[in-house]
């Protein structure tokens, strides 16, 4: 090929550049610690699914209830790992138990470096300070 | 071919460069307007579409003109317009890329505009004016590259192109259709629920884009070796003088079907207009200006002597150019909400940002359009050796 | 380019587009049908509306001002004070006149041209607005007559806004948080970019609530219910009442209707021209 040189030399730099974030957590031997969930203080042990499902599944948990609250009007939603009905309500329901934002929901998202926007809109209870 | 745009003289890249320090401001503008919301517009509560709205309908009106000269060239054989074919269908292209940015730059959330493909909606005229306009632009980028690739090549076109070029005759003229569409079937806004709105749109645009194709056509000549030559221009001056000449005709019959029947929510919009309404005379000075300019223009295109003398013709031109881009660029969509629902008289202004954002927009425009006539004139060695 | 990195190019665009394609017409079949064109009162199913009775609001607005309050607290509803340009109201006041300013009331009682008049979106039965939504970001739900609005979906490019004829939406111009007190968790705000207007407070009404306009009332000032139930009280009183709509002649079948008048009052000057009306009915 023309410009072979350059052309290697190219991508071994850009290999290395996109690489960077795996190599350089590799090298900086810091092991980042796993995010601290404040579990429900309210006494409360039983979420509307399984906690490994609800790890997993969330997201599409609350895409579904925000489609079907939304644009059937139907708010009663059936768990299916306990059979009890919950309001399908993500400030009513889950941020009843889970009050902290703070300290529940941002401990893994920003973790994750993921910035869902519920928030932009639902209204997260007061954060007891 | 693109690389064709990427070489170019002094006076080229100094063009290219300011150009570009333009959209920097209005790409810096739009970030504001992104993260702040578009309060940052003259926008309201009662004026919810204006200067955005009111461009992306006026360059809908451009991007369809380009049929004025693919029609009589490939459905009439007018030889004449063999060489400005390519030019008009690079300024479609243009256009229709200036009028999706100014629906973007309109939305409350861009970010979300593929929610109009996912979730199409065949009872909104909006979306089908997506698709009208996202297809003429996906037609006129075919047939402008497979005729100038097969004009590098020294070939007659593939026999295939021709009837996609046919398709895009019809295709120009609905893109405005639809456009118009978008306000015409409105009970809420009876300035704009007349039957009339759609052939007056057409009949502007084929004014007011042609008029512009002559003045970028005499430009690219000053500046090349590229020549359309006589016949076609005069022709193109004539199809502008009878557009115009219609346009003009359409409005007075729009005057009087509001001033004879004297019904007041068909009055006050032209009122408000003209002559300003309870104070808010925003417009009028424009308006007034936009009928001098029609007269000016009429004056100059119908007489045969000053429409054939190219220093006449491009006064004449820029006329017409102005006079219908006041009209629909301003007037048409703003006096739409003035007087609004509840019979009160709003102001609106564009502000600051949203001109800026705008021009931004009209300079990816020209750029655009810089860029694929420089290889145009590439392709046919018609670029000036400096 | 050499050919065959254009034709790699060309088949990789094709592949592009087929599988945007393929989603496209997957989301078609998805589509909810498009509202009813033809504005006859559907006679299957709830049809809710409101019936407000103007003959017991009085030039002071106090009572008006309670249900805009409800509603706006119960909705997050922000506050930007007397500025126009980014106002969002779903409930509001007009005086009489401006509110039905198509009539024109020359002559009429200074008092009552003034008068406190709530506007708010009319869930018409047959909405202009939901016919240009290109999204289905609003639409009408088929099970009762609401308009909804659907926050998620909506692109904020506000035909919908232009499409009513009662100047019933409001955009968000800028973040609508700054501008509110203290918002409820009850109840999402909306963010910046989005239409929104009155939703007959639907989440109430699947709570078993009446509209909290209606509840602030406490004289029938505002009475809701479904116009396809005969014993409904809403359809009592449109049968005995006298009750105008906004700009009835548009098609637009608004089901938000006033009462102006009482057949009843007649009774003292044109006894024969009125007709039998029953006992009991409730009244000022």
């Amino acid at each position: 090929m023309y410009d072979a040189g350059k052309i290697i030399v190219g991508i071994v730099v850009f290999v290395a550049l996109a690489t960077s974030p795996l190599w350089f957590n590799a090298v900086t031997a810091e092991t980042p610690e796993a995010p601290k969930l404040q579990l429900p203080t309210n006494g409360s042990t039983e979420c509307v699914e399984s906690t490994e499902y609800m790890r997993a599944q969330h997201m599409d948990l609350l895409n579904q209830w925000r489609e079907t609250v939304v644009r059937t009007g139907q708010r009663d939603y059936v768990s299916t790992t306990s059979g009890k009905v919950y309001d399908m309500s993500l400030s009513r329901t889950c941020m009843n138990c889970h009050t902290s934002k703070t300290k529940f929901c941002d401990a893994c998202h920003t973790y994750m470096a993921v910035s869902p926007y519920c928030w932009d809109c639902h209204v997260e209870p007061k954060e007891a300070n | 071919m693109l690389e064709k745009a990427l070489t170019g003289s002094r006076t080229y890249w100094t063009w290219i460069f300011f150009l570009l320090v333009i959209i920097g401001a209005g790409a810096a503008c739009w970030y504001w307007q992104f993260h702040t919301g578009l309060t940052i517009t003259g926008l309201s509560r009662d004026v919810v579409w204006g200067f955005y709205i009111a461009q992306f309908t006026f360059l809908v009106g451009v991007a369809a003109s380009a049929v004025m000269v693919v029609l009589p060239y490939y459905l009439h054989n007018y030889k004449a317009f063999g060489k400005m074919t390519i030019l008009g269908e690079f300024l479609a292209i243009a256009a229709v890329i200036m009028c999706m940015l100014f629906i973007f730059v309109d939305m409350g959330m861009p970010i979300r505009i593929f929610n109009v493909f996912l979730h199409p909606t065949p009872h909104s005229m909006m979306f089908w004016d997506t698709v009208a306009l996202g297809g003429y632009l996906v037609l006129n980028i075919l047939i402008s590259r497979v005729s100038l690739s097969s004009e590098r090549r020294g070939e007659p076109p593939p026999k295939w192109i021709k009837p996609i070029i046919i398709l895009s005759i019809p295709w120009a003229v609905s893109i405005h259709t639809v456009t118009a569409f978008l306000y015409a079937g409105l009970a809420a806004r009876p300035f704009w629920l007349t039957a009339i709105l759609a052939p007056r749109f057409l009949a502007s645009a084929f004014a007011a884009g042609p008029a512009l194709l002559i003045l970028l056509a005499l430009v690219v000549r000053r500046i090349s070796n590229f020549d359309p030559g006589k016949e076609a221009i005069n022709k193109l001056a004539e199809i502008v003088t009878y557009a115009m000449i219609l346009n003009v005709f359409f409005v007075l019959m729009e005057l009087f079907t509001a001033l004879y029947s004297d019904i007041p929510e068909h009055v006050y919009h032209f009122q408000f207009l003209f002559l300003g309404l309870e104070g808010n005379t925003t417009l009028a000075p424009w308006m007034w200006l936009s009928v001098l300019l029609a007269v000016v223009s009429l004056v100059i295109l119908i007489n045969p002597v000053t429409r054939r003398t190219e220093t006449t013709l491009v006064v004449g031109c820029i006329a017409v150019f102005g006079s219908l881009w006041i009209d629909k660029g301003l007037g048409m969509v703003i006096a739409g909400f003035v007087p609004n629902p509840l019979g009160e008289v709003v102001q609106y202004a564009p502000t600051a940002p949203e001109l800026t954002i705008s021009l931004a927009i009209y300079a990816i425009g020209l750029l655009i359009v810089t860029g694929l006539y420089k290889i145009a004139l590439e392709v046919r060695g018609q670029m000036r050796t400096e | 380019m050499d050919g065959n990195r254009r034709d790699f190019l060309k088949l990789a665009g094709l592949t592009a587009l087929g599988a945007t394609g393929v989603t496209a017409v997957r989301a078609t079949a998805d589509n909810a049908p498009a509202a009813d064109p033809h504005g006859e009162p559907s006679t299957d199913g709830v049809r809710l509306a409101m019936v407000i009775d103007l003959r017991k609001f009085v030039k002071d607005d106090r009572l008006a001002k309670k249900c805009i309050e409800a509603c706006h607290v119960a909705h997050n509803v922000p506050d930007f004070g007397a500025d126009p340009k980014n106002e969002v109201k779903w409930i509001w006041t007009e005086p009489f006149e401006t509110a039905f300013h198509s009539q024109e009331f020359h002559f009429i009682r200074e008092d009552l041209k003034e008068k406190p008049t709530l506007l708010l979106c009319n869930h018409c039965d047959n909405p202009p607005c939901t016919r240009v939504c290109p999204t289905e970001a609003t639409w009408k739900r088929e099970s009762d007559g609401i308009v909804m609005m659907d926050w998620h979906r909506c692109i904020g490019c506000r035909y919908c806004v232009v499409a009513c004829p009662y100047g019933s939406r409001s955009f968000n111009w800028k973040d609508p948080r700054q501008a509110i007190d203290d918002p409820t968790t009850e109840y999402p705000t909306r963010m910046r970019g989005v239409v929104e207007k009155c939703t007959f407070c639907e989440e109430r009404l699947a709570r078993g609530q009446q509209p909290a306009c209606v509840e602030a009332c406490d004289n029938d000032e505002l009475v809701f219910g479904d116009l396809n139930d005969p014993s409904s009280k809403v359809r009592q009183l449109l049968t005995e009442r006298m009750a105008i709509r906004r700009k009835p002649g548009l098609g637009t079948q608004p089901e938000v209707y006033y009462i102006i008048d009482d057949p009843r009052t007649l009774q003292e000057v044109a006894p024969a021209a009125v007709v039998e009306v029953p006992e009991g009915g409730d009244d000022a």
